[in-house]
């Protein structure tokens, strides 16, 4: 049975009104995403421990200027409103801006998602006049302290530095996306008002255990206790908060948060990453959830209309062990690329359900030890000979389990990454101003 | 703002669409996206959406309405369904 057959028609002529959630008619999917994230590349001035996308150094295999150009003719034609922007650090592509007012002139809006480097007054100056430009800013911690913990040393004053530029140049509304962890749970408040300081809009989502959040999720990942404190949070400033529909597994606290509290993964949100491969969502690098490559005859839509995996997606989805409980009307079992990167089947609990059942489900999986690897590495190398002042290196707060290096934080780390030998590297030697 | 009443849009003024907005049709209904406001709205069956489509070249909303074949019976809640869309500036009222 095709997609199209399974979808319920609109009865005709003149309805009421159709009965029935229109959530539920999300889930047969849709003819174009309402909303899809593109990552332009992996190349990063940082090294984020909890980086989704694994991302450091360029992949060679990037997808041409000539190429984004066609994927964004593709998506006019589809009537993609807009494409959320990311990376890897996409401000560092020498196109990205060419590509950005490409996208614009062709009714393709952009919100693209920066650490802020490369939003100096000028830049700054040029969004503000865009009606068709969203700017978000990632910002892991309200205070130098906590953010540095995760994004590295001085990440913290470039993003404050890029939301300065933005509020002088009369940006407004702009958004501050914060990834919620044990370490910043403490600061919502402190994030709500820089973002009023700033003129911007907060942003909270989900630690995910992807790409490299998959080495840090156990030591990051909220605390039960700290759920229920982000919970009661969001139901006090729900509508003034965006969290990208992240955080729909909390709904089983009480009422359901405001957003569509439903995974999107396949039926409304996909992923095309920087080689132009299509994922269903961006939290699910990963063979299992690679649905086709842009650069395949038929292009985008071919993948995101008829793709085997997108369309097993869009098909109903056993609830499994979660099918009895009384939430999961709203919670639908959380998140399927938490569970499948924490090891746990896709039709049980959520690995933070709220009710305690991925807990019980983790240590099971712990006695089993399989745990899928995400694919696609694209981390800077980070194997840190001894201090060149001579002192021991300290052992890192976070260790990466994959690769059982300590990775150094905070205090220890070098400002920038070491000069790699890689070419491929473009920010090789690059120092943020 | 002045059209608006409790029970939606004036059936007998004329609206638009306002210039910003990009209307895709789903099997469901529609999709809509401000790009000025950046907010999303869903029209929820297929002929709301002719209504939508037919506001530019229709003298009024009532004309609107008919064209897409809607029973007066049905009328108040299109009627209502637009003032919503006015309150977030997807429609705008015309001149003429």
């Amino acid at each position: 049975m095709t997609l199209l057959d399974a979808r319920p028609e609109a009865p005709k002529p003149a309805p009421p009104p159709q009965p029935g959630r229109l959530v539920d008619l999300f889930e047969y999917g849709l003819d174009s995403p309402i909303c899809l994230t593109w990552e332009l590349t992996y190349a990063c001035n940082l090294s984020c421990v909890h980086c989704l996308s694994s991302s450091g150094r360029r992949d060679p295999r990037e997808l041409s200027t000539e190429e984004c150009k066609a994927v964004i003719d593709e998506l006019e034609r589809m009537q993609v409103f807009y494409v959320n922007i990311g990376g890897g650090e996409p401000t560092v592509r020498s196109d990205f801006w060419e590509l950005v007012d490409y996208a614009t002139a062709h009714k393709v809006g952009v919100k693209f998602s920066t650490n802020g480097v490369k939003i100096t007054p000028e830049v700054a100056q040029k969004l503000a006049g865009s009606d068709y430009v969203d700017v978000q800013i990632s910002l892991d911690g309200a205070t130098a302290e906590v953010n540095d913990y995760v994004r590295g040393p001085g990440s913290y004053a470039t993003a404050m530095r890029a939301m300065q530029n933005m509020k002088d140049a009369g940006f407004t509304g702009f958004k501050i996306s914060v990834v919620c962890t044990r370490q910043n749970i403490p600061q919502l408040d402190e994030f709500k008002a820089i973002a009023d300081e700033y003129g911007a809009q907060l942003r909270l989502t989900r630690l995910r255990p992807s790409g490299r959040g998959a080495d840090v999720w156990d030591e990051l990942h909220p605390l039960p206790e700290q759920q229920r404190e982000l919970y009661d949070w969001l139901v006090a400033h729900g509508e003034g908060v965006l969290t990208g529909d992240s955080f729909f597994h909390l709904s089983a606290y009480g009422s359901a948060l405001p957003g569509l509290n439903l995974c999107g993964a396949g039926r409304v949100v996909c992923l095309i990453d920087p080689i132009g491969d299509v994922y269903a969502c961006p939290f699910a690098i990963h063979d299992e959830f690679l649905a086709g490559n842009v650069r395949s005859e038929g292009g985008f839509q071919e993948v995101w209309r008829n793709s085997e995996l997108f369309t097993r997606l869009r098909t109903p989805q056993s609830g499994g062990a979660c099918t009895s409980c009384s939430f999961f009307d709203t919670c639908k079992g959380g998140c399927m690329a938490a569970k499948f990167f924490t090891g746990l089947p896709l039709d049980g609990p959520d690995p933070e359900c709220v009710r305690g059942f991925g807990e019980e489900a983790l240590e099971k999986r712990k006695m089993d030890g399989s745990i899928p690897k995400p694919d696609g590495d694209h981390s800077h190398s980070t194997v840190r000979g001894p201090r060149r002042d001579g002192r021991p290196i300290a052992t890192g707060l976070i260790t990466t389990k994959k690769r059982g290096i300590p990775i150094t934080l905070s205090l220890t780390r070098p400002d920038r990454p070491p000069v790699s030998a890689c070419e491929e590297n473009p920010l090789a030697g690059f120092t943020p101003n | 703002m002045s059209r608006l009443n409790p029970d939606g849009v004036d059936l007998d003024t004329a609206w638009d669409l306002h210039p910003q907005v990009s209307v895709r049709p789903e099997p469901f209904g529609a999709l809509l996206y401000h790009f000025g406001t950046r907010k999303l709205s869903f029209l929820k069956d297929r002929t709301l959406l002719a209504v939508v489509q037919s506001l530019a070249s229709a003298p009024s909303v009532r004309v609107a309405c008919e064209t897409a074949g809607i029973a007066a019976a049905d009328l108040p809640r299109y009627q209502q369904a637009l003032g919503t869309l006015a309150q977030s500036s997807m429609v705008v009222e015309r001149s003429s």
